[in-house]
């Protein structure tokens, strides 16, 4: 064949190609129920004891010498929460933020943050850190399960690739940094190049089709990012989108926490704020789970820090929440309450929080949760976190 | 199959450059790493820096204030214009290795002070020893500053040592960690909580000070340390005992599988070859821990020149092959305005996912293709290749770049697609954005 033959058929094939990614819109699914959820993964292993202090326990004020120096506001009596997060009090007193404390997934003993947050990401419940079988994550193998989900159902938001929702369903990555501007031409060259890498042809055609949903490119550095992950999560979640997850970094305390843990807790409570404003109404039929690896060691090291721990807490908000109170059995911090004479003892699995908040949520019930969703999982009886 | 030099350049180097012939077989890359070094920074120059920053710190409205400032900012971006400078047009593989271990050794640029220790971290640890040996280079990380703040241990205090005993301060076991589980046996490798602590425990006086490195026998903690089954006992906390425990470990031969896997993975590709790792692990015993027979012994083997490409470049070599590719000599990076530097290097390697000297954690890079080629990632690539071209080859025939960026790498797809471009840019930013041009 002459070269000037085969181009003059493979534009003809592109210029016809009336389903082609990069000139459809996209398409959006139909809404399995009304229930949203967002998760937020806080990378670095957020310090539960520092976040929800117990200020109750009698053991709790020797442990940690210099971080109980700085405020925090009473909660329920026993628990109090670190000042830098008193901007949610509103919400704790309306019973739209609640907390669970002395929790944990099931890995321990290495206390690698890499493992710990694919762990807690991929939902196995081998206590070596060893994934699963598939290797996905489990709010994308609960995609799975719901009827009516494509790709828009669910969203991971921001410029890392969340192992939470990769995994054969159909779920969309999207930053808010980032636009796109190409000539139709262009596009469709670029559609065939990519037909021969999945790997290139995927992420373009989901670049591509995302492009014109962002209206307001913009640039933000470290600070602000959390709430400009927030806006685009809202604003997906009050069209189709159910689920959006994305990430805050930051609390790898190892040092100085009393000044470098407010950081982490700031971008934390601006996220939070920014999806109650943003998605108005829809806020009450929203949960959102924020989750960390692991938590840190109970006493203070030599740096005015904590070290990687295992038990730790998780944060819960939203309409959809029965706020006001904090869930979980405290095994307290006396000699030989610890988990080795260390670390804060487990008390119960973050994955059945979590799952009790699906089953609310969507129509899903226990067996797809305690197998497909989070294999190996003992639900346990209800902890009453949702309204 | 691929020939022999362009594959060399994109495997193994940064990138084809059109004025270049690529070292085409094992010996003369291993040849191409003993060429002479850059000139070093001096770490001095960078410590009177930040004491000028320091100093004026608190009055942050003054003039001095702002000056110190300033020469921080100018200082991050010249060190960024320096390391593009030397991957475009320093020995490919040399410049690749010193990446490579870089970033195995992650000291993340967070902070004003640890921003200005990351060039000499990599000018005195790194660069000195990726043809020495592994023990030496580890030795040597343990006592940089850059390490030493960046993991805590400047801060460790052993709770029996004096300033322990006088003003109980205790350990802190973050580098002891990621000794244990990122720079040498890995995480996959036996040990326990124990070993951490324990390590942690003999890792106490690694300090520093105004000067850099310091060991401060006041934080050492005295007594017997069990690591990985071997025992370490200093009455009198020394030094040597840290030196001898992180040489032991490090010539362990789950450290000997950890590197030749990561090296293979990072060069060849993923699943690793058990036949080409044995031999690297083997080459890596046999010599102590040297490095040059391990590179040796995974260019011997055949896969690493037969694999296809499977590997995402990251941002950073993204940019530089491109840089590359256009034919940019050393005056021309050199010639780049901080603010150029600023608008077209730094921020978009941000928005590409790779904010410049400082990985997430200290796992450094992600080396899966899926963690670079995500639609926001790849946006931000389209785009800077279409200005990029725009701005500088707007007049260069998009037929004759292909040939310049990929040779016979180019798939017939992509001259085709190429060649059928209806504006020169639009075929330049295509061969940029290609698959071929983004995997290494």
């Amino acid at each position: 064949m002459d070269r000037r033959a085969f181009f003059a058929r493979s534009f003809a094939l592109g210029c016809s190609a009336a389903a082609s990614p990069f000139v459809t819109p996209v398409t959006f699914a139909s809404a399995p129920g009304d229930g949203r959820l967002v998760v937020i993964i806080l990378r670095g292993a957020m310090d539960g004891l520092d976040v929800v202090r117990p200020l109750g326990d009698p053991h709790f004020a020797a442990l940690r010498p210099s971080l109980n120096g700085t405020q925090a506001e009473d909660l329920d009596g026993f628990f109090a929460l670190n000042s830098a997060l008193s901007s949610l009090m509103p919400l704790w007193r309306s019973g739209e933020l609640a907390f669970a404390h002395a929790v944990s997934t099931p890995y321990r003993d290495k206390r690698s943050h890499f493992d710990g947050q694919d762990f807690l990401e991929n939902g196995g419940a081998a206590t070596d850190g060893a994934l699963t079988a598939t290797g996905d994550g489990w709010l994308n193998r609960l995609l799975a399960q719901l009827p009516e989900a494509e790709a828009e159902t669910a969203f991971a938001i921001g410029r890392e690739n969340l192992l939470l929702l990769s995994g054969d369903a159909p779920a969309t990555s999207w930053s808010p940094e980032a636009t796109l501007s190409l000539s139709p031409q262009a596009q469709l060259l670029l559609e065939k190049v990519y037909a021969q890498d999945p790997l290139f042809r995927d992420a373009a055609t989901q670049a591509m089709a995302l492009s014109d949903l962002v209206t307001d490119p913009m640039a933000p550095g470290w600070a602000g990012r959390a709430k400009a992950l927030a806006e685009f999560a809202a604003g997906r979640l009050k069209e189709e989108t159910r689920i959006a997850a994305f990430s805050i970094g930051g609390w790898d305390t190892h040092a100085n926490q009393a000044r470098t843990l407010p950081r982490a807790l700031g971008e934390l409570s601006d996220a939070i704020l920014t999806l109650r404003k943003e998605l108005g109404p829809v806020w009450g039929q929203t949960a959102v789970l924020c989750l960390t690896e692991f938590g840190r060691t109970v006493r203070e090291n030599g740096s005015k820090g904590t070290d990687h721990g295992t038990a730790g807490a998780e944060l819960f908000a939203g309409g959809a929440v029965r706020g006001g109170q904090v869930i979980g059995r405290w095994p307290g911090l006396g000699p030989g309450d610890l988990f080795e004479d260390r670390d804060l003892m487990p008390t119960r699995d973050v994955r059945a929080h979590a799952a009790w908040a699906l089953r609310a949520l969507f129509p899903v019930g226990n067996p797809v949760l305690a197998g497909d969703v989070f294999p190996g999982l003992d639900l346990g009886s209800d902890p009453k976190l949702m309204a | 199959m691929i020939e022999a030099a362009t594959l060399s350049a994109l495997r193994f180097g940064f990138g084809h450059h059109p004025a270049e012939s690529a070292p085409a077989s094992a010996d003369a890359l291993l040849e191409s790493i003993g060429l002479p070094p850059p000139p070093r920074i001096p770490l001095s120059d960078r410590t009177a820096l930040f004491e000028a920053y320091r100093k004026n710190r608190q009055d942050q409205t003054s003039m001095a204030a702002e000056n110190a400032k300033r020469a921080l900012n100018h200082a991050v971006r010249d060190d960024l214009r320096h390391a593009v400078r030397l991957a475009v047009r320093g020995p490919g593989f040399r410049e690749r290795l010193t990446h490579f271990w870089l970033d195995h050794f992650t000291v993340a640029a967070r902070g004003r002070l640890l921003s200005l220790l990351v060039p000499d971290f990599v000018d005195r640890v790194i660069r000195p020893h990726i043809d020495g040996t592994f023990p030496t280079m580890l030795e040597a990380v343990a006592e940089h500053p850059a390490m030493l703040l960046y993991l805590n241990q400047a801060n460790s205090v052993g709770p029996n040592s004096q300033v322990g005993q006088r003003r109980g301060r205790g350990l802190n076991e973050n580098l002891a960690r990621e000794v244990l589980e990122l720079h040498t046996i890995g995480v996959d490798a036996a040990y326990t909580q124990r070993d951490v602590r324990e390590l942690a425990r003999l890792l106490t006086g690694l300090g520093t000070d105004k000067t850099g490195f310091r060991f401060r026998q006041g934080i050492a903690e005295p007594g017997q340390m069990e690591v990985l089954g071997q025992t370490y006992r200093r009455s009198e906390p020394d030094l040597q005992s840290i030196r001898t425990a992180l040489r032991d470990i490090a010539l362990r031969p789950e450290t000997a599988r950890h590197l030749s896997k990561k090296l293979y993975r990072h060069f060849v590709g993923a699943p690793v070859d058990p036949g080409a790792i044995q031999a690297m692990a083997k080459a890596y015993r046999a010599n102590d821990g040297a490095l040059l027979p391990v590179y040796q012994a995974m260019l011997a083997h055949p896969s690493a020149w037969e694999r296809p490409l499977s590997n995402a470049k990251l941002p950073f070599h993204f940019i530089v092959s491109t840089f590359r590719a256009a034919g940019a000599t050393e005056d021309d990076i050199e010639g780049m305005s901080r603010g150029n530097i600023q608008k077209g290097i730094h921020t978009p390697m941000i928005n590409m996912g790779q904010r410049p000297f400082q990985p997430r954690g200290p796992d450094g890079w992600s080396e899966e293709p899926t963690a670079w080629i995500t639609p926001p990632m790849l946006a931000t690539r389209i785009r800077w290749a279409a200005e990029f071209a725009q701005r500088l080859l707007a007049k260069k025939d998009p037929r004759e770049f292909l040939e310049d960026a990929l040779g016979d790498a180019a798939s017939d797809l992509l001259r085709f697609a190429v060649a059928g471009s209806e504006q020169r840019v639009e075929g330049i930013a295509l061969t940029l954005v290609s698959p071929e041009f983004n995997r290494r």
